[in-house]
């Protein structure tokens, strides 16, 4: 059975097999609406979300699926002390796969372990969120046309933000990758991304401080909100969260055809008239973020493609 | 000089960091082995160490429940040696064990680990040759005194 938990859980042929699963249901939606009949989805989510437990569960009723689920911890039995493992376990007797979103980094893995339906990782903590990048990945290479010989930038939040961990060790595999990484010294990116991934795999990164000045250089630039809710001191939130604010003037700066993605939500850190900038993607990633789940659905359930069996025959 | 007999049958773990030995007793499983024969030796003369002392710990008898992939993990210049009738059988450097499963616990106030009830505290030793933890990949940084 299998379970994304890790980005690396996939090799770099399957996420290509399942980024092109996802363009096919995206250039065909409708072929596609009968493909989990009968088939149930578990969101699991310990803290709130809004656009993954959503285009969760838009992805399973895309594809004829139904999903149960709870949106918080507070309206599960994790209110009464209930451990993620007797949770999972319990879940496997309802639904057919699960969705986990917690705030405790590692909690998806353990879940993993004792479950008997493939585990999704949702998002656990400051730590990985892997359908995200595969999200990223669809987009940027909608975009760009390849997933090799980028310049990547990466703004803002880059120790807590899980988008920007999974991102960076995904993208690393590829080649030709360089990353600009652009944070406040509180904010840089963890040792484990840096140590295990960057310098471990040859992989070119700079450290900078000045958005303006890396803008020239990028293909990617992946904007991360400041996130309160990671932070221990109120005081070191207000001190840190308007680090970076991306507005029209400094997009001026940037290649013609670069494309801005960020995770959502965001507060201000992408003034409002960078959207109607042609390179703003992502909103886009948005609706990418459906497309890739129901891939994934398919891929981990082990569910046919109606369109390649169509081809076939 | 400080004389302790040589043991017929067992174990001696040696080259031990001086003043840490004590600390290892727990780790080692000695604690909980309240009936073993155990001798342990501290701040004994050493060539080798810079320090010019080491620790030694003595073990008679049957030694298998001797949690020994702790070892290499605390210190690479540990040694141990086997004891049978009275003679050295085999003497080695223990290596380093691919994962430490409940010896050391994550310190990250945000791994799962943290809160969940009887969560195994598993590390496995990463490409850089450090342990981290399966969770949250936190380094694992602080031995166990």
């Amino acid at each position: 059975m299998r379970h994304l938990i890790d980005p690396l859980d996939f090799s770099k042929q399957e996420i290509n097999a399942l980024l092109d699963l996802a363009d096919s249901i995206c250039a065909d939606p409708a072929a596609y609406q009968e493909v989990a009949n009968q088939k149930k989805l578990a969101t699991l989510f310990y803290e709130p979300s809004t656009r993954t437990r959503l285009s969760f569960e838009a992805a399973m009723l895309n594809l004829g699926g139904h999903v149960l689920g709870f949106p918080s911890d507070n309206v599960s039995s994790a209110a009464k002390g209930e451990s993620v493992a007797d949770t999972i376990r319990t879940v496997s007797c309802y639904a057919d796969i699960a969705a986990m979103r917690h705030p405790k980094e590692g909690a998806p893995l353990r879940a993993s372990r004792y479950s008997r339906i493939p585990v999704i990782n949702a998002g656990d903590g400051g730590h990985q969120h892997p359908t995200q990048t595969m999200t990223d990945l669809m987009t940027i290479r909608g975009r760009k046309g390849r997933l090799e010989n980028l310049t990547i930038g990466l703004c803002g939040d880059l120790k807590f933000g899980r988008t920007v961990h999974s991102l960076i060790k995904t993208m690393a595999r590829y080649e030709g990758i360089r990353f600009i990484l652009i944070s406040p010294s509180e904010l840089r990116v963890p040792d484990y991304i840096v140590k295990d991934v960057l310098e471990a795999g040859g992989i070119p990164y700079r450290e900078v401080l000045s958005l303006e000045e890396a803008m020239p250089e990028l293909d990617i630039l992946y904007m991360t909100r400041v996130q309160r809710e990671r932070f221990f001191n109120e005081e070191d939130y207000i001190r840190l969260k308007d680090s970076y604010i991306l507005t029209g003037k400094q997009m001026s700066l940037a290649k013609p055809d670069m494309a801005v993605l960020h995770p959502l939500p965001r507060v201000n850190e992408i003034a409002l008239d960078v959207d109607d900038d042609p390179r703003a993607a992502y909103f886009q990633q948005v609706q990418n973020g459906v497309y890739v789940r129901m891939a994934l659905i398919m891929t981990l359930l082990g569910l046919k493609d109606p369109k390649a069996e169509k081809e076939a025959n | 000089m400080l004389h302790i007999d040589e043991i017929q049958n067992g174990i001696v773990i040696d080259h031990i960091k001086a003043g840490t030995a004590i600390g290892l007793m727990g780790l080692l499983g000695i604690k909980q082995h309240t009936g073993a024969s155990v001798a342990l030796i501290q701040n004994a003369r050493s060539n080798k160490a810079a320090s010019g002392r080491k620790d030694i710990i003595k073990v008679e008898g049957e030694y298998s429940w001797l949690n020994l992939d702790v070892l290499a993990y605390l210190d690479p210049n540990i040694t141990v040696t086997i004891i049978q009738d009275g003679k050295p059988v085999k003497k080695e450097k223990p290596q380093p064990p691919r994962r430490l499963v409940n010896i050391v616990r994550c310190h990250n106030p945000r791994c799962i680990s943290s809160i969940e009830e009887e969560c195994e505290q598993i590390f496995e030793m990463s490409s850089n040759g450090k342990y981290r933890c399966i969770y949250c990949e936190q380094e694992l940084t602080v031995k166990p005194e």
